[in-house]
């Protein structure tokens, strides 16, 4: 009953404000955060029902059509996991944008389209059903090349043009495979696919899950399917840079591989290898392309695809340990990626430039925003404290367990690297007194006009960054036991989901 | 040289004006019948928005601009989504989402087959407003690229 309202809720709502956003100029602001909040705490409320239900599992059937023949709605461990995950940072997102969409014509359209978003990925994350993910995976990623392309400036629409043909491109990939294991399979449940797929060695089988590793690859920026990601992601207004490298990629990518693989498609843990070796080769290649960036943007779009690594890394590795430490850094990046997105925004709000090499006398002038990402910076390089150093430890720890020496020293290296670059932005933006290319007067002036951002901004920097601190308690037992353990168990043993689904 | 957005010759227009009802009528006809034979809501919808291409196109823009402008086919087309998202909710009333709260009637006749019938009619108000949007979009687009290289 309670999953349905993940879907209907987003979607009601941007359809309501389509029509009464463009009346009243304050709806939109009031609505879509009202609506936004309502999910953040049903997330809460699945967490708790389904740590109390016996079953551990809901099947929602809609329109009330047995299991192999209709549609249905699946919320597993796995699921409230990202359900979670999406709808916190959403909320935070959301409450950002109220000031920062102030300067763009057309605000109902981006809460519109932002809500769409939202539709899609809670969509794809609970949907049990093959063509309904396609359909979710759609409506997400349409939204989302429009929001790419709202500032409508000339860098923002060919960035949004590239990404158009990049996505269409892996969602051919899908379709395709989806066409092949419905004929193979004769059916669209993920559970009943899984059902046959575990009885046949049949090459078609091989040759679909290829297909999906290739499209959701694309999605999730992997490394040698990522070049969309370093455009796309800073040419959006900053809010939905932080949707789309926090969320996006993670539920449209890395989500669907981890269940299309472990829990469909029970592949072998040889296979799975290939993975860490991906995740090893993002990792590098990532941090070293954000090196030497000097757009603040851009730079966190290439630190995205490294931290991206991480996760496969852990999940590629396929022992719990590994499993957990990837989940565990999901959360994180969402979290201080999307913090970082936002102060990135901030500092632009401001100085209208991208640049770190314009920015000066930031730390004096806006002490919040900088407190925050320090904070975002500290977490994604993986200093003790914060919430990015025990996910990257748990990692480590799961490299050296699977006898990976050689991987548990590039994540190592990784994380020294992204410390160097991350020190390089406090370093440029945030503590720069002077600057160079200025002159002593016209810099006096800058710095009498900048002024610290607004409330609702800094309340959703604020809120992120104690969140990068809170977060570090899920390794303590009880937590780890509610949040995050049952969904380790649902991926490791694959067999689990078809079981709790078909009875 | 005639403007171009006053429309086509006076034959076009004549031809136009006795086509297009039935242009129309079959659009609805097509969606209305859409759970007995081929067609359904999106068929339906593109056929109903062509007669209003066709108008545009034999009258000039303004003709339509003046009656329907892309703010008011915006908000129909919105109409239509929530339209179809109603009924899946009125579902939830009585259980079930997308239940089929309707019943199954009486075989071939109209009134039959449970909520495929409004579910159409949603489909075809979102499709078709949806294209005639995409469409005014593009006219109004380009007319604003004529008249700013008129002004320069």
């Amino acid at each position: 009953m309670i999953v349905t309202f993940f879907i209907i809720l987003p979607l009601f709502a941007a359809f309501v404000n389509a029509i009464f956003g463009r009346i009243f100029r304050l709806f939109s602001d009031i609505f879509i955060n009202i609506i936004n909040f309502i999910l953040l705490i049903l997330s809460f409320v699945i967490l708790y029902q389904i740590n109390t239900n016996q079953n551990n599992i809901f099947v929602y059937k809609i329109g009330g059509w047995e299991i192999p023949y209709g549609i249905s709605l699946v919320v597993d461990f796995y699921s409230v996991f990202m359900l979670l995950i999406v709808n916190i940072i959403t909320f935070f997102v959301g409450i950002y944008s109220i000031s920062y969409m102030q300067k763009y014509t057309e605000k109902w359209g981006f809460y519109s389209l932002f809500e769409l978003m939202l539709a899609g990925m809670n969509g794809v994350i609970i949907s049990g059903d093959l063509f309904n993910i396609f359909v979710f995976l759609e409506v997400a990623s349409i939204a989302s090349y429009a929001l790419v392309a709202f500032g409508t400036e000339k860098d923002e629409l060919e960035a949004a043009f590239k990404y158009i043909v990049l996505g269409s491109i892996s969602t051919s990939f899908i379709l395709l495979a989806i066409i092949l294991s419905y004929g193979y399979t004769s059916t669209l449940n993920l559970a009943d696919i899984s059902n046959v797929a575990k009885m046949s060695n049949n090459y078609i089988v091989k040759i679909t899950l290829f297909l999906f590793l290739i499209g959701f690859g694309i999605k999730s920026a992997i490394v040698p399917l990522h070049w969309w990601l370093p455009d796309a992601h800073p040419s959006a207004p900053a809010p939905i840079s932080a949707m789309l490298s926090g969320l996006l990629i993670k539920t449209l990518g890395i989500y669907l591989i981890v269940r299309f693989v472990f829990n469909i498609f029970l592949v072998d843990i040889k296979i799975l290898n290939i993975l860490s070796y991906l995740g090893i080769f993002s990792m590098i290649v990532g941090v070293i392309l954000a090196l030497y960036q000097w757009d603040y943007k851009r730079l966190l779009a290439y630190h995205s695809i490294s931290q991206v690594g991480y996760i496969f890394l852990g999940i590629g590795l396929a022992t719990p340990l590994g499993l957990l430490g990837g989940l565990f850094h999901l959360l994180n990046h969402s979290v201080f990626k999307s913090l970082l997105f936002l102060t990135s925004g901030a500092l632009e709000y401001n100085f209208s430039t991208r640049n770190l090499k314009n920015y000066y006398y930031v730390s004096k002038t806006m002490p919040k925003t900088t407190f925050s990402a320090v904070i975002g910076s500290f977490s994604i390089a993986g200093i003790p404290p914060f919430n990015g150093f025990w996910s990257k430890l748990i990692i480590l720890f799961a490299c050296i367990q699977s006898k990976n020496i050689i991987f548990g020293l590039v994540v190592i290296l990784v994380s020294v690297l992204t410390l160097a670059s991350f020190l390089k932005v406090l370093k440029y933006g945030f503590y720069r007194e002077n600057n160079y290319s200025e002159k002593e007067n016209n810099l006096f002036l800058v710095k009498k006009n900048i002024k610290e951002v607004p409330f609702f901004m800094q309340f959703s920097m604020i809120s992120l960054a104690i969140l990068c601190i809170i977060l570090g308690i899920i390794i303590y037992p009880e937590v780890k036991q509610i949040l995050i353990s049952k969904t380790v168990e649902i991926i490791y043993n694959g067999d689990l989901y078809r079981n709790l689904v078909i009875k | 040289m005639k403007d171009k957005n006053s429309g086509m010759t006076l034959i076009v227009k004549t031809v136009t004006r006795w086509t297009v009802l039935l242009i129309m009528l079959y659009g609805f006809y097509i969606t209305f019948f859409g759970h007995l034979g081929p067609g359904g809501g999106f068929a339906g919808g593109i056929i109903v928005v062509l007669s209003f291409i066709h108008i545009i196109l034999a009258y000039g823009k303004d003709f339509v601009v003046k009656k329907i402008n892309e703010n008011i086919a915006g908000i129909l087309e919105t109409t239509g989504g929530l339209l179809f998202l109603t009924i899946a909710i009125l579902g939830l009333f009585t259980g079930i989402f997308f239940k089929d709260f309707l019943g199954k009637g009486k075989v071939f006749s109209i009134f039959s087959a449970g909520i495929i019938l409004p579910a159409n009619i949603a489909i075809m108000i979102k499709v078709g407003f949806g294209m005639l949007s995409a469409f005014l979009c593009l006219i109004l687009f380009s007319s604003q690229q004529e008249e700013n290289k008129k002004k320069e």
